[in-house]
């Protein structure tokens, strides 16, 4: 662990990286006892103010308190990232362990249904589980994690692919162990790392997405606030209201460089402890 | 491997089925209804039999696995069907008007990425954690970061309004005609910088960092130490060895990119008032114009089942290790 | 250069408008107000839409988009004036018979479509067979639906016989005529989807004809040197499909679009700089939709009239015009437009009044509050959804307000928006409705019936009443009110029932937005008024010196 941290340290950029989230997850956390105002309570009196003493990072188009809105929505982009991606990354990691340790017609399966959902249009599938469904915070994880998982899959299963005929294995199976036991004691474990990594670079990709999904009136729903969903009004006020799209617009900035500076950090300092073996498709898409 | 070609050819028959007869399913069972939007979109002209008579002409008073063989029978035939949209044209022709135009913005994006992220990939592997390599990576990603349409807004109120430098949307302009034939292409170069630097890049990030990543791994082979022990230069080792080596996977994601090329992006499109691919299927998903979301469909499964097979078997031509392997080794 | 042969041939078909004695008069488009300024030809005007055309058949369409293209390049036989009165177009006069059975028509003679055709009596029944065909898939049979028969007497007179009087007839007539000669075949076959007409060919008689298009890029239309009524001014008009909101506002201050539609938040606060009113001109008038805040009156919670109007008392009409539309609109307080002959100006709305709120919900049971600040009644407290649709920022910003307001008042309001297909065809369409509570509007048409929307027959699957609003005295007014076709009954029977509908509150009446368009200044000859400003776009006008493109 020790060695590891320290591969870490030496890249200067993931470790600024890595305080920048940190610091992320504690404004977020803090939310609710450090904005100022509430954030969904229009007051029409107050529309598109610049910033100010009172309103730091100005007021919105109902005359909400832009900085409050950005804490809550801080919240609400985080906890998207994160929960779609550990969907996909569950998902990712219980097809990817079946596929590569079972193989055969398992294997077969599992990648055909990798192709299925890699050749359906995202957006229509978007579209499709949201009419549904209706959007609201829970459902775009769910939908974006469900829509994830192929990468982190096939990780997984490269992974299984070269570690199932290392040694220590082999050894396990031959005292006894059962094929759950191998998995989850000896193969997964050491197929963490790219997930880990997978993952890191996964939460940015989601809080991407769900600005996209903003743009397309599929977000989350009012009178909830996200980085995604300010930027989104704001865009049509460019002019008169820079600081609808600024702020917000640097936060999600900043905090996807984050997640990427910190995400390349982990996977540089994991990177000589492992030999990675065939497969190396970290498919990152937008 | 002529061998596996053609078994994963026939294996992918039943898998092209398969896409099909689950994407129709969905697309047909999601919520929402194309003759509800065109006859009764609460407008207060509505009628009854209008609405009897269009779920007629789509086929959609019959049951749904009858509709699914009638339109299996006519795909087989490559007849993609009419559109459901009050003009009824056929699904080919609106897709063959809007794929050149995707196509080549796809193609100059990829180009100019590629030309970038490769020597940006090298150059930052070779000099990992050096000044070079610290502010590439912090602009790649403060692209990844943008989204698009925050950028192209921008891009537009500057260049377009405030500089009035280039037009702010659209393909050509008004006098199009008129120009000469060098005078055309500069305004379509015109019209098209801003939608292509802002896919470029978003893009950029992508490709540059996979290529930074491959190339650390190829410089880190036992056979790199080898080379630079014979005495090799270093110029030598990294241009010709660690290179080749470190290319290969960047074949490959070429490769199952392509299948991308024909979709478009339904931001950038709105944003640019560029009529492409994205548009035209952002805009059949909303009105349910299922011939064209179908047809859509199997055209990008079958590329993408066409891509995908040949990446594979590039990669196992190009790497000796994968060919004999034998079967062990396949993806 | 204009010469001068048009111009007399201008004189002298008003000269023939006036002889030929019409039954109603109005200022004639073509006049530009502008008395000094003499009109010229020439110029482009450039507009931008949202939305994509799909048909240049507008009978067998209904986005906005493509109903505007078609005005360019199609008449009806009559058409709207500017203060919303019918004005003649392909016809010259009417008459009704004395029960209202019988609408004759005398016809322009003289009219000519775009490929040279003469435009005849023919062409105005082929109109109605091929809207009424079963396999034509029109929206608008509807309006016809009270039609017996059209017949034409000569070649230049027309007789529709209805089966029961019908107070929309004469305006149903505004409808875009077709040609016989090209469509008939297609029609027959029922395949009017697939003619040229559609897509590539499209006649019509009206001012501009059509050039070319290229898809979901633009629409070219030129002058009609033949046009019946004289050549309209503008010699060319580009109409192109801007899909975003923010770019087309960009364009128009880049001068890459003349016309274009502001919001409230540009028409108020990004529009008011030198240059920007020296280059445009803007218009503000009252639109012809309204927002309103509907119930699922099945629902026994908003059966009770008085938890409507305490809803009503609740929400501060002020308020939510000045947050969503920055004021720039006006209160509902009912389904007539304000100016509109309908609208029962004595009726007036519900104040804002919190305290009242509360008595009305306690009056219906809603005393008691819990511990979330809710008001409780038989042990449930009092919550509902709300849904609206998405893609529209003011409905989403309407929502929010009312949530607001009803938070204060103990009802909590969940939003939910929901994609328009979706929500259209699972919760509205659907009976029983799957919803509590909506922000909807409707787009009310010059001619005030409403049977459609209030009536208590039209309560059934796909139909219009989906709040299930059911009113005898309403239903009587409405019937009475279609029924006839004397003017001065009809002002009595929707009056009455403005006055109905605003104590019932069967929805809150929230607002009317204005229409807030912004054209370019070297533009002439525009007079805004109740049908807007597009009413007389023939004679809209660039002065010579200010010309900005040689027409093509």
């Amino acid at each position: 662990m020790r060695g590891l941290w320290q591969a870490f340290a030496k890249n200067r950029l993931a470790v600024i990286g890595g305080l920048v989230v940190a610091a992320l997850a504690v404004l977020a956390v803090l939310a609710p006892v450090l904005a100022p105002w509430d954030p969904h309570r229009p007051d029409v009196r107050k529309i598109l103010e610049p910033p100010s003493a009172r309103h730091l990072l100005g007021t919105d188009q109902l005359g909400r308190d832009v900085l409050s809105r950005m804490l809550y929505g801080a919240r609400v982009s985080l906890a998207v990232g994160f929960v779609s991606v550990g969907i996909a990354a569950a998902i990712g990691i219980m097809l990817g362990s079946m596929a590569g340790y079972n193989g055969g017609f398992v294997d077969a399966t599992v990648m055909r249904l990798v192709d299925l959902m890699l050749v359906f249009p995202r957006f229509f599938l978007l579209l499709a589980v949201l009419a549904f469904l209706s959007p609201s915070i829970w459902t775009i994880m769910v939908v974006i994690g469900l829509t994830g998982w192929m990468g982190v899959t096939r990780l997984v299963r490269a992974e299984f692919l070269s570690l199932k005929e290392r040694e220590f294995v082999l050894w396990s199976q031959s005292v006894g162990a059962t094929g759950f036991r191998v998995i989850w004691r000896h193969i997964l474990p050491n197929a963490m790392a790219p997930v880990l990594v997978a993952m890191t670079l996964g939460i940015p990709a989601a809080i991407l997405t769900e600005s996209g999904l903003s743009f397309l009136g599929l977000g989350v729903q009012p009178p909830f606030a996200t980085w995604g969903n300010i930027l989104n009004e704001g865009k049509d006020t460019i002019e008169i209201a820079w600081w609808l799209s600024v702020y917000p617009g640097v936060a999600i900035l900043v905090t996807v460089l984050s997640y990427n500076l910190m995400g390349e950090g982990i996977r540089d300092a994991l990177d000589p402890r492992l030999r990675r073996g065939a497969g190396r498709f970290v498919a990152r898409g937008r | 491997m002529l061998a596996y070609a053609l078994r994963r050819l026939l294996l992918a028959m039943p898998l092209l089925l398969g896409i099909t007869f689950v994407s129709f399913a969905v697309i047909h069972l999601a919520p929402g209804d194309p003759v509800e939007l065109q006859t009764g979109d609460m407008s207060m002209q509505q009628s009854a039999q209008a609405y009897q008579e269009l779920r007629k002409l789509y086929g959609l008073d019959q049951p749904l696995h009858v509709q699914y063989w009638n339109w299996l029978t006519r795909i087989v035939r490559l007849d993609f069907g009419r559109s459901f949209a009050p003009d009824g044209r056929p699904v080919l022709n609106k897709i063959a008007e809007r794929l050149p135009i995707t196509l080549m913005l796809n193609l100059v994006e990829m180009i100019i990425i590629l030309v970038l992220a490769v020597p940006i990939g090298i150059l930052s592997a070779t000099r990992q954690y050096s000044l070079f390599d610290k502010v590439t990576t912090v602009f790649v990603f403060v692209g990844f970061a943008t989204p698009d349409f925050w950028l192209a807004l921008l891009l537009m109120i500057l260049f377009g309004v405030q500089l009035d430098w280039l037009p702010v949307s659209g393909l050509r302009s008004l006098n199009w005609e008129y120009l000469s034939f060098w005078g055309r292409q500069w305004d379509f170069l015109s019209h098209l910088a801003l939608p292509i630097l802002v896919a470029t890049f978003g893009g950029l990030a992508g490709f540059s960092r996979y290529m930074r990543q491959s190339m650390l791994e190829a410089i880190r082979q036992d056979y790199i130490q080898s080379a630079r022990a014979k005495g090799l230069a270093e110029r030598v080792v990294i241009g010709k060895h660690a290179l080749r080596n470190a290319m290969l996977p960047i074949v490959t994601v070429l490769g199952l990119s392509l299948p991308g090329l024909i979709g478009g992006s339904v931001i950038v499109e709105s944003i640019f008032a560029i009529p492409g691919m994205g548009q035209l299927m952002v805009q059949s998903v909303f009105q349910r114009d299922y011939p064209v979301i179908m047809g859509n469909l199997v055209i990008v499964s079958v590329l993408t089942l066409l891509a995908n097979l040949a990446a594979d078997l590039s990669y196992g031509l190009v790497d000796p290790r994968i060919r004999l392997a034998g079967r062990r080794g396949r993806r | 250069m204009p010469t001068p042969v048009f111009r007399l041939g201008a004189v002298v078909a008003l000269a023939a408008l006036a002889a030929a004695g019409c039954s109603s008069e109005a200022g004639l488009p073509g006049e530009p107000k502008s008395g000094t300024i003499a009109p010229a030809y020439g110029d482009t005007l450039i507009e931008a839409s949202i939305g994509n055309v799909s048909s240049l058949i507008p009978n067998i369409t209904s986005d906005a988009s493509s109903r505007e293209v078609g005005d360019f390049m199609y008449n009806g036989l009559v058409t709207l004036g500017r203060d919303l009165e019918i004005l003649p177009e392909l016809a010259t006069s009417w008459t009704f018979s004395k029960d209202c059975l019988t609408l004759d028509f005398q016809l322009h003679q003289g009219v000519k479509w775009h490929d040279g055709a003469p435009f005849t009596a023919d062409d105005v029944v082929f109109t109605w067979e091929a809207t009424m065909h079963p396999k034509t898939p029109s929206a608008y049979k509807a309006d016809f639906d009270a039609v017996e028969r059209v017949e034409a007497l000569g070649p230049h007179a027309v007789r529709v016989t209805y089966k029961r009087p019908h107070a929309r007839a004469l305006l149903s007539w505004a409808m875009t005529m077709l040609p016989r000669h090209l469509l008939d075949p297609y029609v027959k076959a029922g395949k009017i989807r697939e003619a040229p007409q559609n897509w590539s060919a499209p006649v019509g008689t009206g001012p501009y004809r059509f050039k070319e298009m290229k898809s979901g890029e633009k629409i070219v239309v030129v002058a009609n040197q033949d046009y019946f009524k004289g050549r309209p001014h503008i010699s060319r008009i580009v109409y192109r499909i801007i899909p975003s909101q923010a770019t087309i506002f960009l364009e128009l201050k880049a001068r890459g679009v003349d016309v274009a539609s502001l919001t409230a938040l540009q028409y108020k606060r990004q529009t008011e700089y030198p240059a920007f009113e020296k280059a445009y001109q803007k218009f503000r008038y009252p639109s012809s939709g309204y927002t309103y805040f509907g119930f699922n009156l099945k629902d026994p919670r908003f059966a009770d009239r008085r938890v409507r109007l305490a809803f009503a008392h609740a929400i501060n009409k002020q308020e939510l015009l000045d947050g969503v539309v920055m004021g720039l609109g006006r209160e509902a307080t009912g389904p007539f437009r304000p100016g509109h002959w309908a609208n029962n100006s004595a009726v007036k709305g519900i104040p804002y009044d919190p305290p009242r709120a509360a008595t009305l919900l306690a009056e219906a049971g809603w005393r008691t509050r819990n511990a979330d600040g809710l008001l409780v009644k038989d042990g449930k407290p009092f919550t509902f959804e709300l849904m609206t649709n998405q893609g529209n920022d003011e409905r989403r910003k309407i929502a929010e307000i009312i949530q607001a307001s009803l938070r204060e008042l103990g009802v909590g309001v969940e939003i939910r928006i929901l994609e328009w297909a979706a929500f259209l065809k699972e919760h509205i369409k659907k009976r029983p409705v799957r919803y509590d509570a909506v922000i909807l509007g409707w787009a009310t048409a010059a001619d005030p019936d409403q049977y459609v929307i209030w009536h208590s027959s039209q309560v059934g699957p796909d139909e219009l009443n989906h709040i299930s609003y059911i009113n005898p005295e309403a239903d009587a007014l409405l019937e009475a009110g279609r029924t006839t076709c004397h003017q001065a009954d009809r002002v009595t029977f929707y009056h009455r029932l403005h006055q109905v509908l605003a104590d019932d509150q069967p929805v809150v009446f929230l607002y009317w937005r204005d229409a807030l368009p912004a054209i370019a200044s070297r533009i002439h000859g525009i007079e805004p008024g109740p049908a807007g400003i597009r009413w007389n776009f023939q004679g809209w006008f660039v002065p010579k010196h200010l010309h900005r493109y040689t027409a093509g």
